[in-house]
Formats: C-alpha cells, sequence, structure tokens
C-alpha cells in the first residue's frame, strides 16, 4: 500500500440546488485500503458530496478520479462500473422482494432470472463466511431486521465488485450491538484491500474506526486530519465553526414528588399490533426521565398517548389527578391545560405547520388561551406576533422574525421554536422527543441546556431520543424500551452503552 | 338447462371476457411499473376505431389492428409524457385521454365517412373472422367432448387465442425474466432500481408501451373481432371494469383471467335473461342484469372484497431525494 495514488481524489466539486450551495469547490483525497470519515453537521454538504461520486447527483463543475484516472460518472451505472458501492442513509431496497433478488437487480446475467438467482446464492455464501456478513437468501425483506437490510446493502455492493464502498450514516437505525457488528465488517473489508468511506455525523464512530477525517461545514471541506492525531473536541470545534461544549453541564438532580405516574399502560394499533404492553414508570418533579431504545419500540406511542393523540389503556396520574388514557374524556388540548408540554418527535409533521408563519405556529394548541383571545370569535394577531419576537429573543431563534414561515427556518432554529412555544409555558411535565434529531451540535447545546434549565426549575421532563449518548448525558434515570416494555431502568453513572445496548436488543441482561 | 345453452354462455363469457382480459393485462404491466392508468378506456377506444376504420379503408384487418395499435401507442406516449417525463398527476392525465379519445374518435369516423360517427360495417377479410381448430369435424360427434371442442374452445377469432396466450406469457415475463424484476421493482421502489444503475424512466416507457400494445389489441378485438365496425363510445366503461379486475386480481396474471371471466360471464349472462329466469323461477329487470358488472366494478373498486395492496410506488412521480 502506498500512498501515491489515492483510490479516490474529488477535485473541485460544486453543486447547487436552486440557491441553496451545498458543495461549494471540495476537494478530497482517499487512499485505498483505508477507513475515511467524512464528518460535518447535517445540511453540511456530506450526502450531497457522496451522492455525486456515485452518480445519483450530477456536479456542476469538479472532477473526479478513480485510482488516479479521471472518471466521468453521470450515473449510478458508471459508478458501479469504476467499482463504487453505496449504502444510502434510507436503504435503495424492494422490501417485497427477498434478498436474492435485491442484490441481483440491475446486475443480472441475463434475459433470465434463474442463473442468476443460483449464481447470487453461492456467492452471497461465500460473502458471508468471508466477511460476517450472513442474512438468509431466501427472506423477504420487509421481514428482516434493519441490522440485516444493511448488510443486505454491503452485499448488494460487493455482488457489484465494489472497491471502494461509501456507508451514508449506516449507524443511525442501528442499536449499539449491531452497530458493533458493522464496524466488524468493515474492518473485515479494509483488510481485503477495500477503500471505506463513511459519512457520519458522530464523532465516537469516527475516533473508533477511521483512519482520516475530513470535515464538512456549510457546503465545504473545512480539514483533513489524521484519525490518530485528532480528538473529539478538536473536531467538533472544525464541525461548528466555535468551541463546543460536548459533554452537558448539569447538577445531580433533586427529585421532588412524582409528577408523572403510569401504570400498565398499553396500546394497541389499527392493525391489532401491541405497541406498548402494559408499561409502569413515574417521573418525579426536578428530574429526567430518559427513555432509550431502537426507534419504532413503543417510545412513538408513549409519546402520543400520554400527549393525548393516541388511544390507550391502564392508568396515567398527574399531579395524583387521573387522566383518562382512552381520550373519551381527555385530549391533546385538556392535557396542556393540566400543564402537559410536548414536544414531539417528528417537528415537521407534528410540531409545525411548514407552511404557516412562526407566529401563528407558536399560537398553536395554545391559541385558546385567554392572552390570544380577542373575542369568541377573533384573535388578537398583533399580541401573539410581539409575545412570538418575544419567545424567538429568548430561545435563540434566528432570524428572529414572526412572519418568517416555519419551512424557512433550519432544522435547529425549527426544533427551537417549538420548544419556545412548549417551554415558555412553564409546564409540570414536559414530553420531549428526539429533541436533537438533525440538529446542528451549535443548537444541540443549546436545546440540552434548556431542558437541564426546565429540570432545575422543578420541571418534570421525559425524554425519549434513539441517540444513547443524549440520554447517557442528559437523563437522571434510564429506562429501555424494547416491543412495547420497558426492559429496565438503571442509572446513567451506574450504567454503560454496552449494557444499555443489550436491553436495547431485548436481552434483559443477567445484571438486571 | 341443457349442455349446449351452458356452452353458449361460456362462449359468449369467453369473447366478452378477452377485450377485459387485454385491457386488465396492460393495465397490470403499466401499474406494476408505477403508473396508475385510468386511460384504458380512451386507448381502447381510439383502437376500436383506428383499426376499423383502417380495416375499412383497406380491406386488411391486419392493417387495421396495426394502426388500431399505432393509435393507442400514440396515447400511451402522451400519457407516458405526462407522468414520467413532466411528473404530472397520472390520474388526470388519465381522465384526459379518456375525454380526448371519446370525442375525437366520433368526430372523426363522422368527418372520414359520413355516418353518424360510426365506420362502414366490416365484412370478409376486414375483419377477424372465427377460426376452426384441427380435427373439429372429426371431434364433432364426440358426446360432451365434441360440443366443447367445437363450440367452446374452437370457432373464435385469433385475437382470443392471443389473449388468453398473453396470461402465461405475462406470468413467465414478470416472474422469470430480468425485464419483469426490474418492472417490478420501478413499481415497488424506483430509488433502489436507480441506484442499481437502471434507468427508472427506461422501465416505466416500456411498461407504458407494453400497456398501449396490450389495450390497443383489446380495442381492435371490439371492433373487428366482437362486432363488425365502430360505433360511439363502444367500449362502454371496459376500461374502467378492467381497473377493477386489476384490483380485485392484486395484480397478478392468473388472477386477472380468473377475474376478467367473472365479469365477462356477468356481461353474457345479461345478454340471456331467459336464462336466469329458468333456473332462478324469479323474472329478473334486464336492466339489472345489464348494471350487474358494472355494480361489481364499483363493489371492488370501494374495496369490499378484501384488501388489495398496490404496488407501493404507484402513481407517484419518481424524483430523486434530496
Amino acid at each position: 500500500m502506498t500512498d501515491a495514488t489515492p483510490a479516490i481524489e474529488l477535485r473541485g466539486i460544486s453543486k447547487a440546488f436552486g440557491p441553496v450551495q451545498a458543495n461549494k469547490d471540495i476537494s478530497i483525497r482517499v487512499m485505498p485500503g483505508t477507513i475515511h470519515g467524512i464528518i460535518g453537521e447535517n445540511g453540511a454538504g456530506k450526502s450531497t458530496l457522496m451522492s455525486i461520486l456515485y452518480g445519483f447527483y450530477k456536479a456542476d463543475s469538479g472532477e473526479i478520479f478513480i485510482n488516479g484516472k479521471k472518471t466521468a460518472i453521470p450515473d449510478s451505472q458508471a459508478a458501479i462500473e469504476a467499482g463504487i458501492g453505496m449504502v444510502f442513509q434510507h436503504f435503495k431496497l424492494v422490501e417485497n422482494f427477498t434478498v436474492l433478488e435485491n442484490v441481483i437487480l440491475g446486475a443480472e446475467d441475463g434475459m433470465l432470472l434463474r442463473p442468476s438467482l443460483a449464481k447470487a446464492r453461492q456467492q452471497l455464501k461465500q460473502l458471508a463466511e468471508e466477511y460476517e456478513l450472513s442474512v438468509d437468501p431466501d427472506a423477504l425483506i420487509e421481514d428482516i431486521g434493519v441490522g440485516a437490510q444493511q448488510r443486505v446493502e454491503i452485499l448488494k455492493a460487493l455482488y457489484r465488485k465494489a472497491d471502494i464502498l461509501i456507508l451514508d450514516e449506516p449507524t443511525g437505525v442501528l442499536t449499539p450491538a449491531e452497530a458493533d457488528h458493522l464496524f466488524r465488517i468493515l474492518e473485515n473489508l479494509k483488510r481485503e484491500g477495500k477503500t471505506i468511506i463513511l459519512i457520519t455525523h458522530k464523532l465516537r464512530e469516527i475516533m473508533e474506526i477511521t483512519d482520516e477525517v475530513s470535515v464538512m461545514r456549510r457546503g465545504q471541506m473545512v480539514g483533513h486530519v489524521s484519525t490518530a492525531n485528532t480528538s473529539p473536541p478538536e473536531l467538533a470545534e472544525l464541525m461548528v465553526g466555535r468551541k463546543v461544549l460536548l459533554r452537558v453541564d448539569k447538577k445531580p438532580a433533586t427529585p421532588g414528588a412524582p409528577v408523572l405516574q403510569v401504570r400498565d399502560l398499553k396500546v394497541t394499533d389499527d392493525k391489532g399490533v401491541h405497541r406498548l404492553r402494559g408499561i409502569s414508570f413515574e417521573v418525579r418533579a426536578g428530574e429526567i426521565l430518559g427513555i432509550a431504545g431502537v426507534a419504532g419500540n413503543g417510545q412513538s406511542e408513549l409519546l402520543e398517548v400520554l400527549g393525548g393523540y393516541e388511544r390507550g389503556t391502564g392508568e396515567i396520574l398527574l399531579n395524583g389527578q387521573p387522566i383518562d388514557a382512552t381520550l373519551r374524556h381527555s385530549n391533546g388540548r385538556t392535557r396542556r391545560e393540566s400543564g402537559i408540554s410536548h414536544v414531539p418527535e417528528d417537528r415537521q409533521r407534528e410540531g409545525l405547520i411548514m407552511d404557516f408563519s412562526a407566529w401563528e405556529n407558536i399560537a398553536f394548541g395554545y391559541h385558546n388561551a385567554p392572552e390570544y383571545q380577542q373575542s369568541r370569535l377573533f384573535m388578537k394577531n398583533a399580541a401573539i406576533r410581539a409575545a412570538t419576537e418575544e419567545k424567538m429573543q429568548k430561545f435563540d431563534v434566528r432570524p428572529p422574525n414572526p412572519l418568517l414561515a416555519a419551512k424557512n427556518f433550519s432544522g435547529g432554529n425549527q426544533q427551537k421554536l417549538v420548544l419556545a412555544r412548549e417551554i415558555d409555558r412553564n409546564p409540570d411535565l414536559l414530553l420531549v422527543g428526539q429533541p436533537t434529531r438533525g440538529v446542528d451540535i451549535g443548537a444541540i447545546e443549546f436545546i440540552h441546556q434548556q431542558i437541564v434549565a426546565l429540570r432545575d426549575a422543578g420541571k418534570a421532563i421525559l425524554l425519549v431520543s434513539v441517540e444513547l449518548d443524549e440520554i447517557m448525558s442528559l437523563a437522571d434515570r434510564i429506562a429501555v424500551m424494547f416491543d412495547g416494555r420497558i426492559m429496565g431502568e438503571r442509572l446513567p453513572d451506574k450504567t454503560n452503552a454496552k449494557e444499555l445496548g443489550l436491553l436495547m436488543a431485548g436481552m434483559s441482561g443477567e445484571a438486571a | 338447462m341443457d349442455l349446449i345453452t351452458i356452452l353458449q354462455v361460456l362462449d359468449a363469457t369467453v369473447r366478452l371476457s378477452v377485450p377485459l382480459l387485454l385491457a386488465c393485462l396492460a393495465g397490470l404491466f403499466s401499474e406494476r411499473a408505477g403508473i396508475f392508468d385510468i386511460g384504458l378506456e380512451g386507448k381502447m377506444l381510439v383502437s376500436a376505431f383506428m383499426s376499423a376504420a383502417v380495416a375499412a379503408v383497406t380491406g386488411s384487418v391486419w392493417v387495421g389492428l396495426l394502426a388500431g395499435i399505432g393509435a393507442s401507442l400514440v396515447l400511451a406516449g402522451i400519457h407516458g409524457l405526462a407522468s414520467i417525463t413532466f411528473r404530472g398527476n397520472q390520474l388526470i392525465s388519465g381522465v384526459a385521454i379518456n375525454f380526448l379519445a371519446s370525442g375525437m374518435t366520433v368526430l372523426m369516423a363522422q368527418s372520414w365517412f359520413q355516418q353518424g360517427g360510426r365506420t362502414p360495417s366490416l365484412r370478409g377479410a376486414a375483419r377477424f373472422n372465427d377460426i376452426n381448430l384441427p380435427y373439429v369435424d372429426q371431434l364433432k360427434d364426440v358426446p360432451v367432448i365434441g360440443p366443447i371442442y367445437a363450440d367452446l374452445i374452437s370457432g373464435h377469432t385469433i385475437l382470443v387465442y392471443v389473449a388468453l396466450a398473453c396470461v402465461p406469457l405475462t406470468w413467465w415475463a414478470l416472474y422469470r425474466t430480468r425485464f419483469g424484476l426490474r418492472l417490478r421493482a420501478v413499481g415497488e421502489n424506483p430509488a433502489a432500481v436507480d441506484t442499481a444503475g437502471v434507468s427508472v424512466i427506461g422501465m416505466r416507457f416500456a411498461a407504458v408501451a407494453i400497456c398501449g400494445v396490450l389495450s390497443g389489441i383489446a380495442g381492435a378485438y371490439l371492433s373487428t373481432g366482437l362486432q363488425a365496425g365502430f360505433i360511439k363510445d363502444m367500449t362502454a366503461g371496459r376500461g374502467y371494469i378492467a381497473l377493477a379486475a386489476l384490483i380485485f386480481s392484486k395484480w397478478r396474471p392468473w388472477y386477472a383471467l380468473m377475474a376478467t371471466f367473472l365479469f365477462g360471464f356477468l356481461q353474457a349472462l345479461a345478454l340471456r335473461p331467459d336464462l336466469l329466469e329458468k333456473v332462478l323461477f324469479v323474472k329478473v329487470q334486464v336492466q339489472l342484469l345489464d348494471a350487474l358488472p358494472y355494480i361489481l366494478t364499483v363493489v371492488i373498486l370501494a374495496g369490499f372484497v378484501g384488501k388489495a395492496i398496490p404496488p407501493r410506488a404507484g402513481g407517484e412521480p419518481y424524483v430523486k431525494e434530496r
């Protein structure tokens, strides 16, 4: 392995989507047989850059060199021929096809399927042994877990003889154990001389597995360092452009009386699937209860049923007063009036109306509040606008313009807008789901501070997040959910990612 | 009820099922690729007109068939252009095609032939005539099997046999060939096809073209096989019935055969109201019998018959996500 010719070299790549300059004059060299990390905040242009390399988008300008040879990549077919494979963040698999059919799709050997399928079955077996990449070739994609689906994506690339593998945020949907498995696969691939590009926003992964790191910020490449010579704080500073606090600064909690008590809460969805199978817990005043778990294990339903827009059965007590879980005598409005605020998991679908302006969004849910009501018919629009502007200042929403539509704010500022609406009501209980999903590091710091400040003001907080790091650093107690159940409760300083990872995978370890 | 009567009804069932079957398979190709096609009706109609008109002028039904397929392909191309290239709404494009076909055919028929919006009746080589399969004469007198072979299996136009052959052919193409794998994939998750290095637009246009050819044959059969000439709106909602059959069949070729035969059977029954009276001993209104296939269509389209899961990317233009 010489460092003479890079496996991939990009020179001066630029790409704009309308007025948005996603990539600006980007150059990067990736050496063969290495794992090269590309790190940057959401919207920094990492995925766009890699999609250009894979021929999914066409660059406005710039050149691509593969193994020292200038190569035009007008479409994915050309990328595949150049030996590039890509595992997208959202898998590109046909759900009701088998693993085998997905692997051969687009790489069939001839008109008829039978010989291709037989050949692929043979090769899959080989690859499985070589790289710990085992999946049942005849299983339907919709029947296998995300970890297995991701392995299918990797197999697809290897079946097409890829030497260069690009992975876009590969661990976002994985449990820690699955992520470890993925990293072992990547190490195996590297040992076989493959070149791997890993796109992520998680500093820990970069430090753990990469050899080199390139940092992107706002569409530009701001630094290349070798992983051995850098540290998480240095990378974070490069990503954000200023010093950031990676650990949440907080005092130990001083829990008071229980605010929320939940007993034997069950939710069954329209299809008869049990989403919550009888869970019980309590959140006290002045503490943050973190709910950890892989997405889709009932956390969303828990927030929805507590927020008052999903039917459930069981006992919910707020400050000792029962709340009707079946929604017959209670709804989202009565929940808010009784002191529950809710920052939903998906701010764009549940938290905001994207086409409405900031002040209209601030009024939502609280539009019946007396200070917003002129009379039974009319609202005090000017007063709401003024209140919005004040809240925007307080929560550092940029730009602080109440007339701007929600969709014109960045992800982090949209989230701050939702937080401004919910936290500023001074609720007894704050339900908050994925507070920093798709939010840049700078805003994460601010949002975490706000949540901790609310706790220190003696309020109860139920935090749901799929980011284990976030749960570990914010929560005062951690409950892990799996398949609609709480697998166990831990204290953050008396547990570790490994133990929580086992619980998240449904294994209630002996240490439980 | 004797064997002859039963055979007559079944024979009519086959004849009436064929246009539905062809249209249903046409829709199957299109929708499996993710392009909804309300415009089956319109494509059949232009083909019915064009094949009858050209056959009447040239005296050759084969030239007529080609012209019919050509006309249907033109409309399919418009639908493809609107819904694939320009990412328009597939339902609106389909409805527009139906209106266009309904008005244009009558207008052109009137201006070409001046017979009140119809084409001259077709005779001889200008029509698809019934063909007799081998050994009909020898087998005719064998009890049971003889009449079944002679009246039900033999004695249809070539297009009937073509339509029936299309069923296994479609199944084979869909599940056993590379083309079929890609076609089904493009209707389920076009992004998977795109990232696998296959052109989504190319696949979808291919599917829409096949749909055009099959609905072209269906239309030509109506005016040159089933009947002897074109009359105004002669498709009579068959395109919509085919869509209902397509949903009923859950987008599968063999089920499509069964579903279209059911509709064909209902249409055949409507031709023989006396039969039902004999069997059920109640007088059924002819109008009710005529309406039966359409009532079944509404029931199926309203989703009363089980849950049918359409191709997941159906109806949505493919846009690379940002």
